[in-house]
Formats: structure tokens, sequence, C-alpha cells
């Protein structure tokens, strides 16, 4: 399924980022590498923008580029610590 | 002895801390300039220590050395082609894993590397155990645990990078990235044809740029072509090619992409052997903060508190020290003007050069109290989530969520609106978000459109004012789609944005922040807006030999003597009176010869030969003359009104009597408030787009552009009114 399509509080290991290769490589510079745990915080109040939490850290994504990134959801990923 | 010199580049992340230790290293001894040709930032600072001069310079914070943006390129060709003595790299210890990505890259350019592991107090309040020494063993790097705001460990930083230039260490060439097989093989392949073809003249080491050509990256490509004789630049880019459809087909995906897997995979072997993390969590306080300003009812809501703050603080708050200058300044020009006799210099100096500098001082306190506000945006961490609500919007017209706080301050101003734009990371969103800025209408159009709207709408003024404002925003929409499927095409940049937790900021690090930038402000605008205003003075006080159509002194010589010859009758009283009577008298005549003179001056002469272009808008000369003043500031359109229509300032309401009876019809009146609001606002704005675009060409286009666009506009609404015949 694609990240766009997950719903806050999921978690999932990223499977494969597709779309063009500045984007690609932007995705993974950050830290959003293949097996890595994604976890999604929260949608933007209008629904676009996406918080993640990777690798410790938050980060957003437009819903458009989110939708490049296939997942597969997880019952335990990262868990949120409060 | 001379002390000898050392330069030390700083890198990092954004939110790594740079700024802060930065400034704990230099205090206040830094400058800011630009970087040569762009509008980025660049500090540099320099202090003694341990008997050495140390030059320490800042480069822009990124996350990678991938030339994608152009503080990429800037940091990348800064530590290749300047190879200072030092690179410090300064970790984020409590987000170390993403941190060592930049680290990796800077660790492969081969260069002296000094880990600077930052915020090492937060680090250890999540529960991260960092074993430095097994880092520092790991990557062959010294590793120095700092607290940026806290100063701690700056000393040691400071110690270790000295003592580092002068080991003569050579970085070992184990202890980096390795690829898997295939491409080191691919790596040693090209570095041997690299070796052989170029030999001595190959810029950086081979194994670097043979990865660099394997990643297709564009800049070294020409850089080999460069410095490559004859066929052989193109002879190693075929090769190259090769290897890469070689590697292509193996991989099934592009080498970059490959590559950058690889280095997490080099970065997450290294997590493993010194990160260990307690399972002793605490509570994230950031996160609890985010519930409420980035919550789906509360957001909005409190964002628009924030920059309704924000506004009230510079526009309001700042009117009182605005008001002081402005009468500091009066108080000034009288002092200076008692000093010297009535003549030109007189004039040249009070009218031009100080009203010119006045006008620039003027807005100091606004831009202070506002790069106040940004830095704590900024360095509080609300700015990204700020992006993060608006970026929906700002989406629509191709921009960045960012774009939008240096878009609102327009309404109040748009010169330190357009600094405001410094916030954006891309260029071209940089410049896009300049020239739609200035449609916002500022303050200074107001009373332009309150005088105008109030005589000849006096029952819908409000509803026009509104109307205006909302064209505006609504042709600041169209022309943003307008040049991003333009002149400003492009891929919009991803929006990858860190969310950093929230920080409570430094108020030495907020006071360095505004005072810089206020700084530069004053610098670089000063001459450019002082050259304008003297400009506009001159074409308007001359050409001094005027053929009046009165005998002026002669009126005034008459109205002397005919009060002298009354006024020996009359006592107490009646002598207020009269004295008042001639006064009023003298008035009238100075101001009609002020109307002549303005009417036969250059600028009055530039007004008529320009009212054929202005008529088929319904502005006649003397509007065409006001719009043009309005090149210094809006404002100065209802003063020159006021001067082209002899009004007398003692009478209330006089100006709006004089348009009134003036002949102009309403739907000439909205196409003057349609021409003020849309047209270039005012020198100052253009000079600081010219200054933060770093172009003349954005400067002039700005002012073609937007003219082009109130003429049209304009034209529209005016010969279309004539036709349906509303007004
Ligand atoms: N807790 C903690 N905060 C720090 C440390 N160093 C910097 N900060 C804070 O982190 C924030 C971002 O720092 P700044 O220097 O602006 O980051 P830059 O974007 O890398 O230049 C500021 O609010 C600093 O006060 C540190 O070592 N520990």
């Amino acid at each position: 399924m694609r990240l766009s399509e997950m719903k806050e509080g999921q978690s999932g290991l990223i499977k494969n980022i597709s779309g063009n290769s500045l984007l690609r490589r932007r995705i993974l510079e950050m830290g959003m590498t293949k097996g890595s745990n994604i976890y999604v915080e929260k949608y933007a109040p209008l629904k676009d923008p996406i918080e993640l939490v990777v690798k410790g850290y938050h980060v957003s994504l437009r819903v458009e580029e989110a939708a490049q990134i296939e997942v597969e959801t997880i019952a335990e990923g990262w868990v949120p610590s409060s | 002895m001379k002390e000898k010199t050392l330069t030390i580049a700083l890198s990092g992340n954004p939110n790594s801390g740079k700024t802060t230790i930065f400034n704990a290293i230099t205090g206040t001894r830094q400058k800011v300039g630009n970087w040569p040709g762009v509008t980025v930032e660049k500090k540099e600072g320099s202090i003694k220590k341990f008997g050495y001069h140390l030059n320490i310079i800042d480069l822009p914070g990124t996350y990678s050395l991938t030339p994608f943006s152009i503080e990429e390129i800037i940091a990348r060709n800064f530590v290749l082609d300047e190879s200072p003595d030092v690179v410090v790299t300064i970790i984020d210890a409590s987000n170390l894993e993403r941190s060592l990505y930049l680290a990796t890259q800077i660790r492969e350019l081969d260069c002296k590397v000094v880990f600077a592991l930052n915020m090492a107090d937060l680090a250890q309040s999540r529960g991260i155990k960092i074993d430095a020494d097994k880092l520092s063993q790991l990557l062959d790097i010294p590793v120095v645990f700092t607290v940026g705001n806290k100063n701690e460990g700056i000393d040691t930083l400071l110690q270790t990078i000295v003592a580092f230039a002068e080991s003569g260490h050579a970085t070992s060439q184990e202890r980096r990235v390795k690829y898997s097989m295939d491409i080191e093989k691919s790596i040693a392949d090209l570095q041997v044809i690299l070796e052989q073809k170029i030999e001595k003249d190959l810029p950086y080491n081979s194994r670097w740029i043979a990865i660099k050509l394997i990643e297709n990256d564009k800049i070294i490509k020409e850089r080999i072509v460069e410095s490559a004789a004859g066929q052989t630049g193109k002879e190693i880019l075929d090769a190259t090619e090769m290897i890469r459809k070689h590697l292509i087909d193996y991989y099934d995906d592009d080498p970059e992409v490959v590559m950058t897997d690889e280095r997490y995979g080099f970065i997450s072997g290294i997590i493993k052997e010194v990160v260990a993390t307690s399972t002793r969590q605490r509570v994230d306080i950031s996160r609890t903060i985010d519930l409420v300003l980035t919550n789906r009812f509360f957001g909005f809501p409190i964002f628009i508190f924030f920059i309704w703050a924000m506004f009230q603080l510079t526009f309001s708050l700042g009117s009182y020290p605005m008001e002081w200058i402005d009468r500091g300044i009066s108080l000034f020009s009288i002092f200076i003007g008692a000093g010297l006799p009535d003549n030109l210099i007189k004039d040249f100096i009070i009218d031009g050069i100080i009203a010119g500098v006045g006008s620039v001082v003027v807005f100091l306190p606004n831009i202070l109290i506002l790069f106040f506000c940004i830095a704590i945006f900024e360095d509080t961490g609300y700015m990204a989530r700020a992006a993060f609500l608006m970026d929906r919007i700002m989406h629509f017209i191709g921009l960045h969520g960012k774009s939008f706080i240096p878009m609102l301050m327009g309404f109040g101003c748009n010169v330190p609106a357009i600094m405001a734009t410094r916030t954006l990371e891309s260029k071209k969103d940089r410049i896009l978000t300049i020239l739609i800025t200035p449609f916002m209408s500022c303050s200074a159009r107001l009373p332009v459109f309150i005088i105008l709207a109030g005589t000849f709408f006096p029952n819908k003024a409000g509803t026009v004012i509104f109307s205006l404002y909302l064209l505006g925003i609504v042709l600041a929409v169209l022309s943003g789609k307008l040049f991003r499927s333009t002149i400003l095409r492009g891929t919009d940049a991803p929006f990858v944005m860190e969310l950093p937790p929230y920080r409570v900021p430094m108020l030495r690090s907020l006071l360095i922040h505004m005072w810089d930038r206020s700084k530069m402000f004053l610098k670089r605008m000063g001459s450019v807006i002082l050259i304008g205003s003297v400009i506009i003075w001159m074409l308007s006080a001359f050409p001094r030999n005027i053929q009046y159509s009165r005998d002026y002194a002669g009126e005034l010589k008459h109205i002397a003597s005919s009060y002298e010859q009354v006024s020996i009758e009359k006592k107490g009283e009646a002598i207020k009176l009269l004295e008042k009577k001639r006064d009023d008298e003298i008035a009238r005549v100075l101001k009609a010869k002020q109307t002549e003179e303005t009417e036969e001056s250059f600028l009055g002469g530039i007004g008529k030969f320009l009212a054929p272009v202005f008529a088929p808008i319904g502005i006649d000369w003397k509007g065409s003359v006001a719009l043009l003043t309005g090149f210094v500031a809006k404002e100065i359109v209802v003063s020159t009104l006021g001067v082209l229509y002899a009004v007398d300032d003692n009478v209330p309401e006089a100006l709006n009597k004089a348009l009134a009876t003036s002949g102009m019809t309403p739907l000439s009146a909205l196409s003057i408030m349609v021409f003020v609001l849309l047209y270039v606002p005012c020198f100052a704005t253009v000079a600081v787009i010219g200054r933060e675009t770093d172009s003349a060409k954005w400067a002039v286009f700005s002012v073609v552009y937007t003219t082009l666009v109130a003429w049209l506009v304009s034209f529209v609404i005016y010969q279309g009114g004539s036709l349906i015949g509303v007004c």
C-alpha cells in the first residue's frame, strides 16, 4: 500500500520508492531508505502534507510525494513516547 | 613573528546548532555578507586563539552535498575549491543517524574533518549513549562533544581543530564508505581511466571524481570536460556512460539511488557499534506542543493569531519610533536649514539628501521588529510548522508553505516583506515570491485609496478599498501561476522538510540575527535609495528659470505693503486677525507658484509627455505626475495631487473638494486607484528586489511587469466602465 493511504498513528516499513530521480534521492537522503521504519504522526489540518517520524526525527512530505512510497504496515513500529 | 592563519569551515544539517556554535566561537566579531552571485547568507568571523589566527566560515546548512540546491553547491564548492584547513561537521547527537549522511559525504571529500557531536545534553536526556572513541576510531576522525547553547565543549573543539590541523595526519583511505562489489569495481575502473587520461591535472582526488561521475553529477562532468584537453573529456564521459549503463542493468535502478542506500547501510553499521539507547524515554515535549500548534482545529487560529501579533508589533509598535525618527529628521532639517542661505544648495541638502536618507532610516524600527519576530519563529522551530500548515494553500500557486509569511508582510510594507523571503531555500521560489509580493497592497497605498474612494465613492468607500485589496491578491495568485508555468518553470522542489523539535531560543542569537539583517538593509539600501530620491528631487526642482505666468514676487510685495498700510491703524485682536489674513494670502500665492513650478518642471514635462499613454485609462497629466512621484513612495501621490490642485492646507478636506470639482469622474478615480495598487510600489522596493535577487534584471522585470499589469487592468476597468456607462 502507499504511504499516502496510511492513517494517523500507523507504522510501516518502506518497501519501494518510485517517482523521478530527484525526488527519490531527496527522500532517500533524508533517511527514508528501503526497509526503514516509518510512523504517520499526523496529517496537516488541510489533509496535506503529512508529518512522519523516521529514524527518530520528524519530517513532512506532500501527499503526492508520499504516494510514491510503497509501504507495508506493521503492528509494532516506532512507539510514541508519551 | 606573524601568527599563522587557519581557515575553518563549519558544516552541518539545518537545526544542528551550527549558528549557535558559530556565535559561541566568534562572539560578535562576525561579518555577514552574501556568497558571490547568490543571495545565500555568508557568515565569517575571525578570532585569535592559542597563538593562531582562526578564520571561521559558516557554510550553509544542508542535509547532503548532492548539488541539488544552491546551498549544497556552495558548501561543496567551498570545501573543494578553497580547501579549508579543517572542516568541522556539526552533528545533532540526538539525531545521529540522519546527521551522519552529510558527515560521510564530507568525509568522502578527503579533507580534514572534525566531528562536533552537538546537542549532547539532548541526546543524554533521551537516553542515547554515544561511544565517541569508537566513532572516532571507526571513521578515523577526531570527535568532540559540545552543548552549543551552554558554551560547553567549544574550547575543546577549538583545541582539537588546531591540533588536528597541525598534526599532518593523513586521512585514512580505508575508513570510509565501502560500496558493494560491483560499484567498487566500477569506481576503480573509472579511477584508472581518469588517472591515465588526465594525469596531473585532476582537480580533486580520483576516487571522489569517479564516484561523482557514476552518480551522474552534472557539475563534476562539466569540470572534467573543462580540465581535460581536447577529446579526452568526451572519452571519459563516454566511458562513464558505459559503466553507468552496466550498473543500471545490474541493479535495475540508478546507481546514485543504490549508492545513497548503501551509504545509509554503512551508517547503520556504525550506529550499531557506537550507539546504545536505554529504554528510559522522557515525555517528548515537542510532540505535546504540536498536539496544539498543528492541531486540526486550533492550528490555524493559533497561526493567524501569531501572524496578527507579529503584524501588530511590527507596524503598530513600530509606528512610535517611526514617528520619533520622522520628527527628529524634520527638526534636523529645520536646524540645518536655519544655518544655510536660501538657495539651490539648501534645497538640495534638505529636500534631496536629508529627505532621501530619512526615507530609508524611517523603515528601521519596522525592520528591526520584523526580523526579531522572524528570528523567534525560526529559532523556536515554529517556522517549519507555519510552512506545514500553509503548504496546501501555497502549493496551489506552486509555492512552498514558507512563502506565506513574506507575502503577508507585504500588506504592511513591501521592503521588509521582500527581505523576509530569505527564509526560503529554493532560489526559484524566492524570486517568484519576490515578484508577486508587490501586489499585496502595502500600508502606504492606503492614504491614496482613502482620499480617492472617500471623495468619489463616499457611501461605498469601505467596499471599494476592500475590493482593491482583493484584486491585488487575485493578481498575485494569477501572476504566480503564470510565472510558474513560464519563466520560472521547474520541478517543484520536493517538500521534504524537517520539523525540528521546539527549542527555547537564545536571546543573544535572536539579537545577532536581527542586527545582522538590519545592518545589511541599511548599508545596501541606503545609497541606492539616496540616489533615487536625489534624481526625483532634481526632476521636480529643475529647470529653475521658469517664465512665470504671474508676477509672484510683485504680488507678494503688494500683499506685504498693503498690510503695512492698514496695520498702522489697528491694535490688539484686530492686528492678529489681519496678520492671519495676510499669511493666508501669502500662502495662497506661494502655493500657486509651487503649482506652476511643478507644472513647468522636468517632472511636469514628463507627466505631460506621458499624458497620451495615460489618457486611455482616464488619467490626466496631473494624475500622471502624481503617479510618477509615487515612485519615491506611494503616500507622496496624495501630496503631489495636493500641490497640483493648489490645495490650501488650512482648509479641512480641501483636497477632496478640489478633486471633486476637478472634472475627475468616479471611474477615472477608480482607474487611478487600481493603477496605484498595482504598479511598482516604490523606489525602495525596486532597490530591495534588485538586492535580494542579486540582479538588476529582476528589478527591471518587476517594474515593467507590474506597470504593464497596472495599465492593462486600469484600461479594462476604465474602458469597460465607460462602455457600459457606469458612473
Ligand atoms: N539543548 C540544546 N540546544 C541547542 C544546542 N545547540 C543549539 N541549540 C539550540 O538549537 C536551536 C537551533 O540552533 P541554531 O544554531 O539556530 O541551528 P542551525 O540551524 O544549525 O544554525 C537554537 O534554539 C539553539 O539555542 C545544544 O547543544 N543543546
